[in-house]
């Protein structure tokens, strides 16, 4: 089932609880997977703001100060870096409760190509105070958050990878939204990785356990706060650290590590958007153009060790 | 009442001045410029109880020109909110009174505004809840005719018409003065009505904004015959910016945010008072 799907599934659920619960879009109901909602809310919970972002943020706080719990959407770039005044003024600023939901993140938005990857998005919202970044991993965990994330008062971006992800976690598996998930118990390095690369991160970690070398594999949802607590568990333990992440090494999860073991003198390798534009291509592509790879994270890996 | 109206609005004005004087500067001109519709608002026609500042189902106002802060401090105040001493804390550090407006600090405050064109989109959202909720509440906004330069203006009176937000009565403060110079010169925004009406808009012209009887029957027009049939109001009002006190009037742009001293504002109040 496509992230999206799943996505509308769960809103649709929250939507029918509740009706202050309402969802604003700027044209991209199709893309962001929630058009079939609008059959049942059209113009009682679901509303268009058509192609004017800016607009649809400042009104969802509007709502929000009128006790409803809006929810908006677009493509990552356009919910973020376009209106990041408004999430920073309207929404943050003014402790409105919105939820913020941008779908392609990063390479992810393949043929759109650079206009449409947000490879910053992160770092932009990260540095305003006040609000929650979340990027799920698989659809288990989008699942178990989406209604952790409508009851959470105040605003929340969501990171969405809107097509198929295949599944990380189980049945029984129990979300936190602030704190990290281990998903690989290891001794020479800690890895953190978010989104939609965890699942290459673990077969990175299969082939590295096979010559020897053991990861300590964390999936980090939650960029903002970030889990200190486990991250400086993990890396005091194992002495090393890699961070693997569909966003600029600057300002993302990268950076959120760094900062989180400044004090420690862990060594922390990133692989991440270096610093560059995105281009159009289909993920594969786009994947070894920006070393966004499994044999990237295994060659990273090793380095971040030799450098304990 | 229009008497009452009048020596209301006189206070506000001389409030706005004393605690802009007290600190020494501030957006003096566009606060001036706007004294009899705040007072009309809330002294006349807004639906509110200064007790219960969160009633639900109340009439909201949207100051979307935020740095008009002052003059709405000061219209609480003598609206009861709080204490009129309160409002000598304009500014300081800690206040709860900041230059631009601050829901979560100033009781009374409707919607935190200040980074322009985004407070008149807050205010459209709130009437569009104030549909959903079916609770009979009227959503009052004020923009600047500066702030009109902002494009997320015209996006939000698109929305606000096609959504048929016919609870949501706009003002415009049209000065006619920004920072830079007149508005007509920095970047022009005539003709003013017409952009509305053709955004679908019932309009109404006040010549002379700063007349309290033109500004109140304006007023209750746009909420009794202008706001009906899906279409919201938008009043724009032809005022003078720093309004009221003539050295401060003729300063022009200049008057945006300018100094004034404590003296300065003791002679302008004794002037409105007719002390002098």
């Amino acid at each position: 089932m496509e992230m999206r799907a799943i996505y509308a599934e769960c809103l649709d659920r929250l939507m029918e609880q509740d009706k202050h619960v309402v969802l604003l879009d700027a044209d991209l109901a199709k893309a962001s997977g929630t058009i079939k909602l609008r059959e049942k809310y059209y113009g009682t919970q679901i509303f268009d703001c058509g192609v004017a972002e800016q607009n649809m943020a400042s009104i969802a706080a509007g709502l929000s100060s009128y006790g409803f719990k809006p929810w908006i959407e677009s493509f990552t770039p356009f919910a973020t870096r376009r209106i990041c005044d408004q999430i920073a003024i309207s929404i943050a600023y003014a402790k409105q409760n919105v939820k913020i939901v941008g779908t392609d993140p990063g390479i992810s938005a393949e043929l759109n190509g650079g206009t449409h990857m947000s490879m910053e998005d992160i770092g932009v919202l990260r540095s305003i105070p006040g609000i929650v970044i979340f990027e799920p991993v698989d659809g288990v965990q989008l699942r178990a958050a989406m209604p952790v994330l409508n009851a959470y008062d105040g605003c929340v971006y969501i990171r969405l990878f809107r097509k198929q992800l295949p599944d990380v976690f189980g049945e029984g598996y129990a979300f936190d939204l602030f704190k990290a998930d281990q998903l690989r118990d290891g001794r020479d390095l800690s890895i953190f990785v978010s989104g939609m690369l965890t699942k290459d991160v673990l077969d990175a970690a299969e082939a590295l356990e096979a010559e020897g070398i053991s990861c300590d594999v964390w999936n980090i949802h939650t960029i903002k706060p970030v889990d200190r607590e486990s991250v400086i568990a993990s890396a005091r333990k194992t002495g090393a650290v890699l961070t693997v992440e569909n966003h600029n090494v600057i300002g993302g999860l990268r950076s959120a590590v760094l900062e989180t073991l400044a004090e420690d003198r862990i060594p922390v390798k990133g692989v991440g958007i270096t610093d560059r534009f995105g281009e159009v291509g289909k993920l594969p592509y786009l994947k070894e153009a920006t070393g966004l790879t499994k044999e990237n994270i295994i060659k990273t890996a090793k380095e971040a060790i030799l450098l304990k | 009442m229009n008497n009452d109206l009048k020596s209301i609005a006189k206070d506000i004005r001389c409030d706005v001045l004393q605690c802009i004087g007290h600190l020494g500067v501030g957006h003096i001109g566009g606060c001036l410029s706007v004294v009899e519709l705040l007072t009309v608002l809330y002294f006349e026609v807004m639906h509110i109880d200064p007790k219960n500042p969160k009633m639900a189902g109340r009439d909201r106002f949207v100051c979307s020109k935020g740095h008009a802060g002052p003059a709405v401090y000061a219209t609480l105040a003598n609206r009861g909110y709080f204490d009129k001493k309160e409002l000598l804390t304009l500014n300081q550090g800690g206040t709860n009174l900041p230059s631009h407006c601050d829901m979560n600090r100033t009781v009374g405050i409707d919607m935190t505004t200040g980074s322009l064109g985004q407070g008149f989109s807050c205010a459209i959202g709130a009437a569009l809840g104030a549909k959903l909720e079916g609770d009979g509440a009227r959503i009052y906004t004020l923009i600047g005719d500066g702030e009109s330069q902002e494009g997320q203006i015209w996006e939000a009176a698109m929305f606000a018409a096609a959504k048929k937000l016919d609870n949501l009565i706009a003002f415009t403060d049209y000065n006619k003065l920004q920072i830079d110079g007149t508005v007509e010169e920095v970047n022009g925004i005539a003709p003013l009505a017409d952009k509305w009406r053709a955004f679908g808009w019932n309009v109404l012209e006040v010549p002379d904004g700063n007349d309290i009887e033109q500004v109140r029957s304006a007023v209750w027009r746009a909420r009794n015959d202008l706001t009906r049939d899906g279409k919201p109001a938008m009043v724009i009002l032809h005022t003078k910016k720093g309004c009221g006190v003539k050295w401060i009037e003729d300063l022009g742009a200049g008057n945006h945010n300018t100094n004034l001293t404590a003296e300065q504002a003791e002679v302008a109040i004794r002037e409105l008072r007719g002390e002098a």
